[in-house]
């Protein structure tokens, strides 16, 4: 790879090394998804105010859009990662794009599910076949698609690459979950935070939001990099570095 | 209390929602952790029977996942 691309990027890029930074930053990540998590509920539960229009009910929102957001954010690293792993063979890439899956998977089953859930209250439906809810359907079985191609394979690489292939050729299906409520007529709202221009929300709902939505970005690190680490250690199982660890395991209590 | 756990009747679906939430959740991070015990013991018996298999003095190298 070209020169000016740092040392410690290319050390990075090694199993073992990988391995220990995920394991060190994991706890960091995973405490401050727990605690911006908490702010926001608080935020959200108790000291925004109820919607004029919808009540209580509205308050799903603090964590069905987070998790919709995830679950195209977490697309779009799956993308990259896959990209990388096709065209550079770089072997934490492909594992990268393939731990993703599942939490982008957990994240879409969520949406979906609370979605449903306010839809019920709100719209007096749990389910319509609405271009928002249709294409976030089709987002899940893209992800479970993709983790199933990635174990129908005895080699585990050779998985990884064909599901690679895979989440480049559903990587169509995010822009339209995205704009299918500008596109088409749906049921179901537009976008109510915006990057450009006013958001369409009070301030005391807002911030819940982003604190929600960080503390997402932030389980996704942790969730990743836990994924990432259990699949180094079943991948590299005869290796050195990993027979030391177990080895060290048993006799540090944990590894 | 009562009025907060009601949610203007609307109790029912909001903390349906942020329960699933958090079971979901729970479940993505105990997995992965699972798996890593399991493949963590699998590969320290696996150590345990190469050692039975080698003669006494050899040292240890990358070996197969046999």
């Amino acid at each position: 790879m070209a020169n000016w691309v740092p040392l410690w990027l290319h050390r990075l890029g090694s199993p073992p090394t990988f391995y220990r930074f995920a394991g060190a930053v994991y706890p960091w990540a995973l405490g401050l998804a727990f605690v911006l998590g908490a702010i926001a509920l608080y935020g959200g539960l108790v000291v925004a105010p109820a919607d004029y229009q919808q009540g209580d009910a509205y308050r799903i929102i603090f964590i069905h859009v987070p998790s919709a957001w995830m679950s195209l954010f977490i697309y779009g690293v799956m993308t990259l990662a896959a990209f990388i792993a096709l065209v550079w063979r770089i072997k934490l890439a492909e594992t990268v794009a393939m731990a993703s899956a599942p939490i982008g998977a957990a994240f879409t089953a969520i949406t979906l599910a609370t979605g449903s859930l306010w839809g019920k209250p709100m719209w007096g439906t749990w389910w319509t076949w609405d271009a928002r809810l249709t294409s976030e359907l089709v987002l899940l079985f893209i992800y479970l698609g993709i983790i199933g191609l990635c174990h129908a394979f005895e080699d585990r690489r050779q998985g990884a690459r064909a599901a690679a292939f895979l989440v480049l050729v559903g990587a169509v299906n995010v822009p339209i979950v995205h704009f299918s409520v500008n596109w088409w007529n749906t049921l179901h709202q537009g976008a109510t935070i915006r990057l450009l221009g006013p958001s369409h929300m009070a301030a005391s709902m807002v911030w819940p939001l982003l604190t929600m939505m960080g503390a997402t970005k932030f389980y996704y690190i942790a969730s990743l990099f836990s994924r990432v680490r259990t699949e180094l250690l079943a991948a590299e199982g005869g290796k050195a570095w990993v027979r030391e660890l177990a080895v060290a395991g048993v006799a540090g209590g944990k590894a | 209390m009562s009025a907060f756990l009601a949610m203007g009747g609307y109790g029912f679906y909001v903390w349906t929602a942020f329960a699933i939430f958090f079971i979901v959740l729970l479940i993505d991070t105990l997995a992965p952790l699972a798996r890593r015990r399991r493949h963590l013991r699998e590969i320290r018996a696996r150590i345990a029977r190469q050692a039975n298999r080698r003669r006494p003095g050899t040292p240890a190298r990358n070996e197969s996942n046999a």
